[in-house]
């Protein structure tokens, strides 16, 4: 890079925190909205989570059998690729290995596609959502998720980049291969690791 | 649902050193860069430009300004930049940034919101929202494309509407909240469904544009009025700084 832009001192260079990666900013309470389609209508009577593609056989789990599994909290920071970050969030729900483990997952897979029911989709590495490192989160503060949060159910992989928690999700696919969702498909990256700001193409 | 189209927005834009050539205040809050950049790139109606300020130790803050220039306009890029108060970038921005100075920036970005002059599209914003469909505007006007598109904006008070000279015309209508220019028809309040022109042209695409809360509200109100959830598009613009 080399050059600086004239006048810009960083705020007066606060102690920065080190939760934050490179090019973020905290947003403090505020956790600002960016969906890129009509907020759904979820109901959760006739709501479902498939996991489906190469696996032993597809699982599908209603609003109640999903609350049933093992519970799996989430406490630590969201990053988003519009460089905002919320540090210190608790997130509730069940562990992404969890589902994949009642599926059985196909030695062959490397990769799922999430998806949503308003047809959102992203892809992520089969080892980003193994490791209780992924959640499939209904709870935001020992709260119900917020509907423009991606409630009543959100994909939650917090060490990446936020749009690859997908909101209003509704089901994995397991795949041999990496296939560019929604966004990836628009221009961002199709891992999305904050640390490394792969935020768009190319990164 | 929405629409799992085919990229079409760039796989990959380098940063680069633009040049500012102009100034514009569009409003008391609301400024226009115009960006030369050493290799133009041509942008769709719709997309960002992300702008990275860096301090000298290194330190950078980087946020998306979407582009209100059309595509093929011979003249500079513009980006425009809503002054958020305790905004880092975009108060640097409106209060130190002069004709002269250079800026890093990157883009084109962005391949969903945006409008190729291929289908009707209904243009409806909020505030600082009407930048990504101004640019749409534009295009149209520019292209002979305007029986494609209607637009309508939303904003507080005259003094909060941007492009104001430009934007009157046959495809668009403004809507006044708070406070309307001296024998404006329309009363003073929000968006109702009888601001949206009608009826809507099968096969139209909508483009929201604006707060959350706007977004939302605009978005559903679309669809009340019959326009397929999938071919409604949007782009909120939150208070990122």
């Amino acid at each position: 890079m080399g050059r600086f832009t004239r006048g810009f001192s960083g705020r007066g260079q606060k102690e920065r925190d080190l939760r934050l990666p490179p090019g973020q900013y905290d947003t403090g309470d505020r956790w600002p909205v960016l969906t890129a389609e009509v907020t759904p209508r979820v109901d959760t009577a006739t709501w479902s989570f498939t996991v489906d593609g190469l696996v032993a056989k597809p699982a599908t789990w209603s609003w109640d059998e999903i609350h049933a599994l093992p519970a799996s909290t989430f406490a630590g920071d969201i990053h988003c690729v519009t460089t905002w970050s919320k540090l210190g969030v608790n997130f509730g729900g069940v562990s992404i290995d969890t589902l994949l483990g009642a599926a059985g997952v196909q030695p062959s897979a490397t990769h799922v596609l999430a998806r949503s029911s308003t047809g959102y989709t992203t892809n992520l590495p089969l080892a980003d959502v193994t490791g209780d490192k992924a959640w499939v989160a209904w709870e935001y503060e020992g709260k119900p998720l917020p509907v423009e949060h991606g409630g009543p159910a959100r994909l939650l992989v917090p060490h990446l980049y936020f749009w690859k928690s997908a909101k209003w999700v509704s089901g994995l696919q397991l795949l041999d291969h990496d296939e560019p969702g929604f966004w990836e498909r628009n221009g961002y990256h199709d891992r999305g690791d904050p640390w490394l700001e792969q935020r768009y193409q190319g990164d | 649902m929405i629409d799992l189209v085919t990229d079409s927005g760039p796989r990959s834009s380098p940063w680069q050193n633009a040049k500012v050539v102009g100034i514009k205040e569009e409003t008391a809050r609301a400024k226009s860069f115009q960006l030369a950049l050493p290799e133009p790139a041509p942008h769709l109606a719709g997309q960002h430009y992300v702008v990275r300020l860096t301090a000298p130790d290194g330190y950078t803050a980087s946020r998306s300004y979407s582009i209100a220039s059309a595509p093929g306009d011979p003249r500079e890029l513009e980006i425009t930049v809503e002054r958020l108060e305790g905004g880092e970038v975009s108060t640097f921005l409106h209060d130190e940034v002069a004709v002269g100075d250079e800026l890093d920036v990157r883009g084109p970005i962005g391949g969903w919101f945006v409008w190729e002059g291929d289908v009707p599209a209904l243009l409806v914003g909020g505030g600082s929202g009407v930048v990504p469909l101004m640019a749409m505007l534009r295009y149209a006007r520019l292209n002979g494309k305007v029986d494609l598109v209607r637009l309508v904006v939303s904003v507080r008070t005259p003094e909060d509407l941007y492009y104001a000279e430009e934007i009157a015309g046959p495809e668009s209508a403004l809507v006044y909240t708070r406070v309307t220019p001296a024998a404006f028809p329309r009363p003073p309040a929000r968006l109702t469904p009888e601001d949206i022109p009608q009826p809507i042209a099968a096969g139209t695409r909508a483009y929201v544009c604006g707060s959350s809360g706007f977004a939302d509200a605009a978005s559903h109100m679309l669809v009340d009025l019959g326009v397929p959830a999938p071919q409604v598009r949007v782009e909120r613009f939150g208070p990122s700084g």
